[in-house]
């Protein structure tokens, strides 16, 4: 079904996104695996998670021809925007990212996930609505689905995120570009 | 369930009714002790952090040699560390767990995954004349089932049983059922050194017999288990083996690589197949020599230099060819990798 990529700087919410995403697949009875980047990774450094989504039972849990990248930094955009599928779709974070595909094969969308995030009170959840969006753009999941798969993603701990959580989901499924 | 592999590694462990971990912390393992910490405490368990790998190891020993099942955990520099205790723990007959999560070396190496420890852990991880069992995991869903065989394994035959995983699969989430497992009896251990109110004689646990006629009676009588374990406990699995004209074989988190490159192959209309031994001792001999009957060549594919050739060799007797692809330093090779080399094996690309 889907190989997706995401990657930014440690502390932007790569791995929680990536993890939404496979949450989601699990509920729906498909294969899902995922595999973050690890090791010298700190707030600020490059970070990356590999999340697979699929029918078949999953060979290699290493995403390196994403169908889907989420680029949420320039870094990010550089290494992985060569390696989208012919076909594959690539959503980049325009407010940290000034760059723009050249490539005609691939479906590009920005949005600028982190001002958006910052404009409505909702600092540290362009990750959420970059889920939001990108959950509309590509079919993959329902989005009241997804909405309640989120609920259900949310540690204890940040119970009292989930109306924030939503609010973030709502402006990504909301936007156009 | 949901689960990152290292912290399925300590909940099958709790739930194989295992209540002591002895390790200490290094990369790409340490969630696994970080979950124990957390879950341990909450069925009466025990998870301590040792000065050092060489005392958690010790510990260990001492643990299981009271009967309670006990075990401890590193990633490859750290399991060097233990090498000594095991083998005692091995001159001892204890049963035990030893988890090794890869990671890239020689020396301290780096922290990316990989399976070069294939060799130490199969052929002589420790001194004397020994072997254990070791069982390598491809998916989490196996971390899960392979754990708690591993501690059955253990107590069955009073051996160290090596759950060898690597960086990958400790760190990746996948879905999890732990009831997977199948369930085994277990034999009582008359043997513990454990508190009986003078009702028995003291049992001992020792390494040492200074008598080489004792010792050499020891080493015999624990050589006929490791016979019985080769007959009885080979693990293995096969993807459309039954055709191939390119048998690769491979194990761990290499082997569903490759799985995805023989998938690819098939459709480019090469035969080719996967072997994958979950067990690396015993090794699955029998059933690759009966491989090498049909197939035409072998591919072995692992995260290192080729360790694993020689066992394929002589489980084979060289009767097809024995190519390897390999990517080694942390470095996690990709199916496309693996299809350019089974398309060479095959005369060439299109």
């Amino acid at each position: 079904m889907s190989n997706i990529l995401l990657a930014g700087f440690g502390g932007q919410g790569i791995l929680f996104a990536g993890k939404q995403i496979v949450l989601a697949g699990m509920k729906l009875g498909k294969n899902v695996s995922w595999l973050p980047s690890y090791g010298p990774e700190m707030r600020g450094g490059t970070c990356n998670c590999s999340v697979i989504v699929e029918d078949e039972p999953i060979g290699s849990p290493l995403v390196t021809k994403p169908d889907i990248l989420l680029a949420f930094n320039t870094p990010s955009f550089d290494k992985f925007e060569s390696k989208v599928v012919k076909g594959g779709m690539l959503f980049v974070d325009s407010s940290l990212v000034s760059k723009k595909s050249e490539r005609d094969d691939i479906k590009a969308y920005y949005i600028p996930a982190t001002e958006l995030a910052d404009e409505n009170g909702l600092p540290g959840m362009a990750n959420v609505i970059m889920l939001g969006f990108i959950v509309k753009k590509t079919g993959l999941f329902d989005e009241e689905f997804f909405k309640e798969s989120l609920n259900s993603g949310i540690p204890a701990s940040k119970a009292h995120l989930a109306a924030a959580n939503h609010k973030a989901l709502e402006i990504g499924f909301g936007y156009e570009c | 369930m949901l689960m990152k592999g290292n912290e399925v590694i300590g909940e099958a462990a709790i739930r194989a009714g295992c209540r002591y971990f002895f390790g200490y912390p290094i990369t790409p393992q340490t969630e696994l002790a970080e979950y124990l910490a957390k879950k341990m405490p909450k069925v009466g368990g025990l998870c301590l952090q040792a000065e050092s790998e060489v005392a958690a190891i010790n510990m260990v020993l001492g643990c299981n040699a009271s009967g309670e099942r006990a075990f401890t955990s590193s990633s490859s520099p750290g399991v060097s560390l233990k090498s000594e205790g095991i083998s005692y723990i091995i001159g001892s007959d204890l049963p035990c767990v030893i988890v090794n999560v890869q990671r890239g070396g020689p020396g301290l190496g780096g922290i990316q995954p990989a399976q070069s420890d294939y060799l130490q852990a199969t052929k002589a991880l420790g001194h004397g004349d020994q072997h254990f069992i070791v069982l390598a995991p491809a998916y989490v869903q196996e971390i899960a089932t392979l754990m708690g065989e591993a501690f059955d394994l253990a107590d069955i035959y009073r051996t160290p049983v090596m759950l060898l995983a690597d960086g990958a699969l400790g760190q990746m989430m996948e879905p999890v059922d732990f009831e997977a497992k199948k369930q085994r009896t277990l034999p009582e251990k008359t043997w513990a050194a454990c508190g009986h109110g003078n009702k028995r004689e003291h049992n001992v646990v020792n390494s040492l017999y200074i008598s080489p006629e004792v010792l050499e009676q020891t080493v015999l009588a624990r050589f006929e288990r490791y016979k019985l374990i080769e007959e009885k406990e080979v693990m293995y699995d096969g993807y459309m083996t039954e055709d191939a004209d390119i048998c690769i074989v491979s194990y761990g988190i290499t082997a569903r690589i490759a799985k995805t490159a023989v998938k690819a192959a098939r459709e480019k209309g090469i035969k080719a197949g996967l072997f994958r031994p979950i067990t690396l001792w015993p090794y699955p001999k029998k059933q690759l020599s009966a491989l090498a009957d049909k197939v035409k060549k072998f591919l072995v594919v692992e995260m290192n230099m080729g360790q694993m050739v020689d066992d394929v060799k002589v489980a084979t007797d060289c009767r097809r060819p024995v190519e390897f692809f390999g990517r080694t330093g942390g470095i996690i090779p990709t199916p496309d990798e693996i299809l350019a080399k089974i398309e060479e094996m095959n005369g060439g690309a299109d």
